[in-house]
């Protein structure tokens, strides 16, 4: 619809562009506000899409102005270890999408191999299709994207499912964006079998792994939208269960925290529940003590590691 | 001849931008979209047959079109159809219906009366053979 040639002599009346206007108008600028408040770190993660909404805004108000533009390919893919914010952030990039109008609907359809690839021959193809159908008008997160390929197979149906997404997203990118995700190294070794995948992507995103410090505001964000707090002694040795939570093996960053904060409000409850004799109050309720947190078997060598390996 | 069956059929063939955004209304409004195709299409004959299973769980009418295009593929030569089926309580029924394709040779039909006793009468639709069609 962009390259009929009498459409910019039509348009070309829009000369001037209030940015901020604009901006908000797209609900880019409270989406980056949101995503700034509420993920912790991840800074450049946060700086790329930061650029991509701006070239998306920029895009739009060229296509206004008559000037050239050709719709941006849109398609990512997110890297890196488990727990670092990959499916969190790919729901964020929808809405922004979305409120661009880069997208028409802006639903996230997250699946892994088994929702595309088949059991047997002529499986796979109306499989994929289906999710496909689904995504279009949104997002296609693929989570584990590397499953996709089995190296030791040629035989594997996983590669119908990866020719059929390809064409995909060649020919229709401006029905869907398709999100890869999974850990760096593996996906470095899939888009090398792959270089149809990497040649139509054009934004690779790295998530980096926590500091201590991010990953002890992260546990107090956590803690404050579930309407808890850590008492000074608490932070103090919730610090030193990071410091040596990370040490320990199965660590998965944000999601590790995750699971140590459900287990120190059992530990809470727990505590609390043992002295059926006394009067609780509100403070009493919403306070973390340092023996919840101190009580952890990571303490003590970290059999607690065995039990997140499963988030 | 040109069949006219449905909605929009006295209308010039719809393009594909307006079939886009016909399907996205039927979307919009929660209705499953069916994609039906016969080579059959005497206007008694309401069961076509389907390409696929309904589509009850698309956002975006692209996915129709993605099946369409396929359809089409397939049975070019045949007529096909779209429909929006509506399950909620009380409606429960085709909402909708318009053709999408045609044959490059469309079919022919011809009534035919029937005198019968008491000078009244009875109408048969036949189609007329492909051969006769074609001059
Ligand atoms: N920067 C952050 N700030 C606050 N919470 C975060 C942040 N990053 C991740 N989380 C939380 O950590 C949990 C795990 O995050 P998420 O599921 O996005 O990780 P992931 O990278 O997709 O992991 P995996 O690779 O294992 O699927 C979620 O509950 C999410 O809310
Ligand atoms: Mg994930």
């Amino acid at each position: 619809m962009l390259d009929v040639p009498h459409a910019t002599t039509a348009e070309s009346s829009e000369t001037n562009f209030d940015l901020r206007k604009e901006a908000e108008a797209a609900g880019i600028t409270d989406t980056l506000q949101q995503l700034e408040q509420e993920l912790i770190g991840l800074r450049p993660v946060k700086n790329r899409v930061r650029q991509i909404a701006s070239l998306l805004l920029i895009e739009r108000i060229r296509q206004r102005a008559g000037l050239a533009s050709s719709p941006p390919t849109l398609h990512m893919s997110f890297t890196g270890n488990p727990g670092t914010g990959k499916t969190t952030v790919a729901l964020r990039m929808a809405k922004i999408l979305h409120g661009l109008g880069f997208v028409r609907r802006g639903q996230v359809i997250s699946v892994t191999r088994d929702d595309l690839v088949g059991q047997y021959i002529g499986h796979t193809a109306p499989k994929t299709k289906e999710i496909l159908k689904k995504a279009m008008g949104g997002v296609l997160f693929i989570d584990e994207a590397y499953y996709l390929h089995r190296p030791d197979n040629e035989r594997d149906y996983g590669q119908e499912a990866i020719e059929i997404l390809l064409q995909v997203m060649e020919n229709q990118r401006e029905d869907l964006v398709v999100v890869l995700a999974g850990y760096g190294e593996r996906m470095t070794s899939f888009f090398a079998s792959n270089p149809g995948f990497r040649s139509r992507i054009a934004h690779h995103i790295e998530f980096p792994d926590y500091a201590e410090a991010e990953l002890l505001v992260i546990a107090e964000l956590m803690l404050r939208e579930r309407g808890y707090r850590l008492s000074a002694a608490a932070r103090e040795a919730f610090e030193k269960y990071i410091a040596l939570r990370r040490t320990q093996p199965f660590f998965s960053n944000a999601r590790s925290i995750r699971n140590a904060v459900d287990r120190i409000r059992l530990r809470q409850a727990d505590r609390l529940v043992s002295d059926l004799n006394r009067l609780l109050d509100v403070a009493d309720l919403e306070t973390i003590d340092p023996a919840d947190v101190l009580a952890s078997r990571v303490f003590s060598g970290g059999a607690d590691a065995q039990r997140s390996a499963k988030p | 001849m040109k069949l006219t069956q449905g909605c929009f059929s006295f209308l010039p063939d719809l393009t594909d931008e307006q079939i886009t955004k016909q399907v996205q209304y039927c979307l919009t409004n929660g209705w499953a979209v069916n994609i039906e195709f016969t080579d059959d299409p005497h206007p008694r004959n309401t069961y076509w047959e389907m390409w696929g299973l309904p589509m009850f769980d698309l956002q975006d009418a692209a996915g129709v079109m993605m099946e369409l295009a396929e359809c089409r593929r397939v049975y070019g030569d045949r007529y096909i159809r779209i429909s929006g089926f509506d399950s909620s309580h009380g409606w429960e029924s085709v909402r909708i219906s318009f053709l999408v394709n045609r044959p490059p040779q469309e079919a022919e039909f011809e009534l035919v009366r029937q005198e019968v006793g008491g000078r009244a009468i009875r109408y048969t639709t036949i189609r007329k053979p492909a051969a006769h069609a074609s001059s």
